[in-house]
């Protein structure tokens, strides 16, 4: 935080800068709420060189597949975290070390859209331990470690396809939730797509996520053939249970843009999963057979392994009485979002004219009484006027989800009208609108999910760019805007272009989180079976027609680096382990004709680059990463000789060692 | 002639962009500190390290110290030869074992601030690496190097 008499100095320097552009300039009184670049605007987001950003922010990255990482206020990107897409500058996919974590039942899969984040929560709020994000395309979820920035397990999820309602937890975390986006049979069975009706199924899948590492498919919930969207766990009161949104109610398999919009109400699904956990205890589910990968990492390994899981337990609702309730909700609604207090259910719906709210103990007091209009598949269907709180009238067209400010209000995103509406969520009165440019998605606000939020600002992620930025051809990275929630108005304070296209983000506070992040992996603790943490042990050894060569960086050489005895033929696994111990001194390698990208060796770590040279001669190889002053002299040469050859395999840096 | 001085010119820029990158960055509660006004007033050097007593050579910690040395600093120091860094041997002789242990915990305090340790930055170009080494790790190290040169 700045101090008052910092802010007084900076805001009139500002001020002292701004004045002296705008002399000449004919200024009206009234300046527009939504006009940026007024000094006050300025200092909101102004960060000094060499000061910190209060907020930590995580986007999802969408068809980047990434994750994004944002400071907050200033909207400096800090850095691209790497979890369901390869990435040939770091080797994140192309090494053997981190292969396996895009390991699933399909094989390789070298991409995904990554769609919402979410961090790990003690007692509903945010710790700053781990963050999940979903792939929606193949499904999976991955848990990023906030230690270090990195993906440390995948879990993919079976008899689902389009997982979109997840990553969503739990306040203790003990659950993230998974769902069918796109229904499908269940077991999967080759049938005609007109048989939707009858084949089609969705999944609610509850995913056990507390033991890094451990990861699994705890239960999932056999449900009627709709389109199951978003989600959120309940918290205080509602803790225990699980919202779910869905669509397509009216079962339609094509041109769903029409079809799929006919009835005035579909659904919020309420699962009781704790009840399920009752019935999963008295053996009330089927072991479903199926097949999922669950990839994690090692740390002190510095490498990813597979194993493959073989079934599923599924309960069925019908078998098991009080585990899921149907809400009816106006219209396709795609958000459904739980006040901090964990007694209000927002649902948003897309086609909706206006904004239900439904209250948890009002569903509570309907299901004790039966007030149910009717059953689909053994679930019952509560009345609509029975569990609902209030509707907020006019509230803007499209509205999708959902945020809260911990001072009674709701920001909701109206995507077709391009704004945020804010109101009172109780009384349901709304008190402010604001417009976005363009198209508004998802919105966050820093602990806006949880049973604390911190408030403060609410960041816009649109859809579409237009006219923000200077053009750049058909394509333009999509807008975000932050905005100032503290006072009764909001206002826009920033502009700023993301990464692919965030769909949910969350922030947390700078000084919860970068107190535990590492500067450095110690090399003591690197068990990589091929690293060498001396120059004196290095070696090249070949088994065959593979060569491991464990190399060592640091500024400014390779130890070798100069190598013969290679052939045509040969699989050459460059081992490279950074011998630097100090923080922001990683080491990259290349050699021509690498089709396996490059790789970025952070200090402690050692990675592989699989190389299979195609012709003889020599090779040039060198660090990628500006290390030192000598770091164009950090290079080294591969003699490769033809198919065949005896070349004897010699290595060294200075002076030649021959293999014994 | 004109070579040299472009080098040197060259060399101050990229000592310039090091520091920046390897600079102490403040908690961001604080603001940012003035820059400590600690000059080199002894030939012990800038760090934590105000004195070292040294007895007769203890073997075992000169033992712990070749190990440490052999992984975290041999890839750069040969004892004999010139090579990323200075060749050490001689090196107890040559500077206070105070200024050893400080260049070895705080090498790029003493770069820019030590005369002897700054000098040596410009006549090598490359930045000594902090190893992630304790204090109790630098003073096996100087036991190390204290024992080559005994021989």
């Amino acid at each position: 935080m700045l101090g008052k008499k910092k802010k007084l100095l900076i805001g009139g320097l500002l001020g002292l800068l701004v004045g002296v552009l705008l002399v000449g300039c004919q200024q009206k009184k009234e300046t527009m709420r939504t006009e940026v670049g007024t000094t006050d605007v300025a200092s909101k987001v102004y960060v000094p060189p060499g000061k910190y950003d209060e907020f930590y922010a995580f986007l999802s990255g969408g068809f980047s597949g990434q994750v994004s990482v944002y400071g907050l206020p200033s909207g400096r990107l800090i850095n691209v975290i790497k979890v369901f897409a390869q990435d040939p500058e770091s080797g994140y996919g192309y090494t053997p070390e981190t292969k396996p974590m895009l390991m699933t039942s399909h094989g390789f899969i070298p991409w995904d859209d990554s769609h919402h984040t979410e961090l790990s929560q003690t007692d509903g709020v945010p710790n700053g331990r781990w963050l999940f994000i979903n792939a929606n395309n193949t499904p999976r979820i991955a848990r990023i470690d906030l230690f270090s920035f990195v993906t440390k397990e995948i879990l993919e999820i079976p008899n689902t396809a389009g997982n979109h309602a997840s990553p969503f937890i739990t306040p203790d975390s003990k659950y993230i939730t998974a769902a069918t986006r796109f229904s499908i049979p269940i077991p999967q069975k080759d049938v005609p797509i007109s048989s939707y009706a009858e084949n089609f199924k969705g999944t609610l899948s509850f995913i056990k996520a507390d033991e890094p590492g451990k990861m699994d498919v705890a239960f999932q919930i056999l449900m009627p053939g709709f389109d199951y969207d978003l989600a959120h766990c309940g918290k205080g009161p509602s803790y225990g249970w699980a919202f779910f949104t869905c669509y397509n109610t009216e079962q339609a398999y094509t041109l769903l843009e029409i079809n799929a919009s006919r009835n005035d109400k579909d659904y919020i699904a309420a699962v009781n999963w704790k009840k399920a956990e009752e019935y999963i205890a008295q053996g009330k589910y089927q072991e479903m057979p199926t097949v999922y990968y669950h990839n994690y990492w090692d740390e002190k390994k510095h490498m990813a392994f597979s194993e493959v899981k073989k079934s599923v337990k599924v309960i069925n609702p019908k078998e098991c009485p009080g585990v899921v309730y149907y809400l009816p909700t106006p219209k396709s609604p795609h958000g459904v979002d739980v006040s901090p207090d964990g007694e209000y259910i927002v649902g948003n719906g897309k086609l909706a004219t206006v904004i239900p709210i439904h209250s948890f103990s009002k569903m509570l007091k309907a299901i004790e009484q039966k007030a149910f209009e009717k059953e689909v598949d053994g679930i019952p269907v509560l009345k609509y006027d029975a569990v609902l709180h209030c509707e907020i009238q006019k509230p803007g067209l499209g509205p999708l989800h959902t945020e809260f400010d911990g001072k009674g209000f709701a920001y909701t995103s109206c995507f077709v009208s391009s704004e945020v509406v804010k109101y009172d969520y109780k009384s349901g009165k709304v008190v402010d609108r604001i417009p976005t440019y363009y198209s508004i998605g998802h919105l966050m606000i820093p602990g806006g999910d949880s049973t604390k939020p911190w408030g403060k600002y609410l960041l816009a992620m649109n859809k579409i760019t237009k006219d923000r930025y200077l053009p750049t051809g058909p394509e333009l990275f999509q807008s975000a805007q932050l905005y100032d929630i503290t006072g009764d108005k909001m206002q826009l304070l920033l502009d700023f272009p993301t990464i692919g296209e965030p769909h949910y983000a969350q922030a947390i506070p700078a000084d919860l989180l970068m107190k535990n992040v590492i500067k450095i992996y110690p090399l003591a603790e690197n068990e990589h079976p091929y690293a060498v943490k001396a120059e004196k042990d290095a070696k090249v050894e070949r088994k065959g027609n593979e060569v491991h060569v464990c190399m060592t960086m640091i500024r400014s050489h390779f130890f070798p680096d100069n190598i013969e005895g290679i052939m045509v033929g040969d699989t050459v696994y460059f081992h490279l382990t950074n011998l630097e111990q100090d923080w922001d001194i990683p080491h990259g390698f290349a050699i021509r004709g690498s089709d396996n990208a490059q790789i970025l060796v952070m200090p402690g770590e050692t990675k592989t680059l699989v190389w299979r040279p195609k012709a003889p001669g020599i090779h040039a190889f060198y660090c990628t990463d500006f290390c030192s002053a000598l770091h164009q002299e950090m290079q080294g040469y591969v003699r490769v000789s033809p198919e065949g050859s005896n070349v004897p395999l010699k290595y060294y840096t200075g002076t030649p060692i021959t293999q014994k | 002639m004109v070579k040299t001085v472009l080098l040197f010119s060259l060399s101050g820029l990229l000592i310039f962009s090091y520091r920046a990158k390897s600079a102490d960055i403040p908690s961001p509660a604080s603001p940012l500190p003035d820059p400590p006004n600690e000059k080199a007033v002894s030939d012990k050097g800038i760090g934590p390290i105000k004195e070292v007593k040294l007895g007769s050579i203890d073997q075992s910690l000169v033992k712990k110290g070749k190990e440490i040395f052999d992984t975290k600093c041999a890839s750069c120091h040969k004892l004999e030869e010139r090579y990323v860094g200075p060749p050490l041997k001689g090196v107890t002789k040559r500077r206070k074992p105070e200024w050893i242990m400080n260049m070895i915990l705080n090498p790029a305090e003493m770069e820019q601030k030590d005369p002897i340790a700054s000098q040596l930055l410009s006549e090598y170009l490359t930045q000594m690496a902090f190893q992630n080494v304790s204090q109790g790790d630098a003073r096996a190290i100087l036991e190390y190097l204290r024992s080559v040169d005994e021989k």
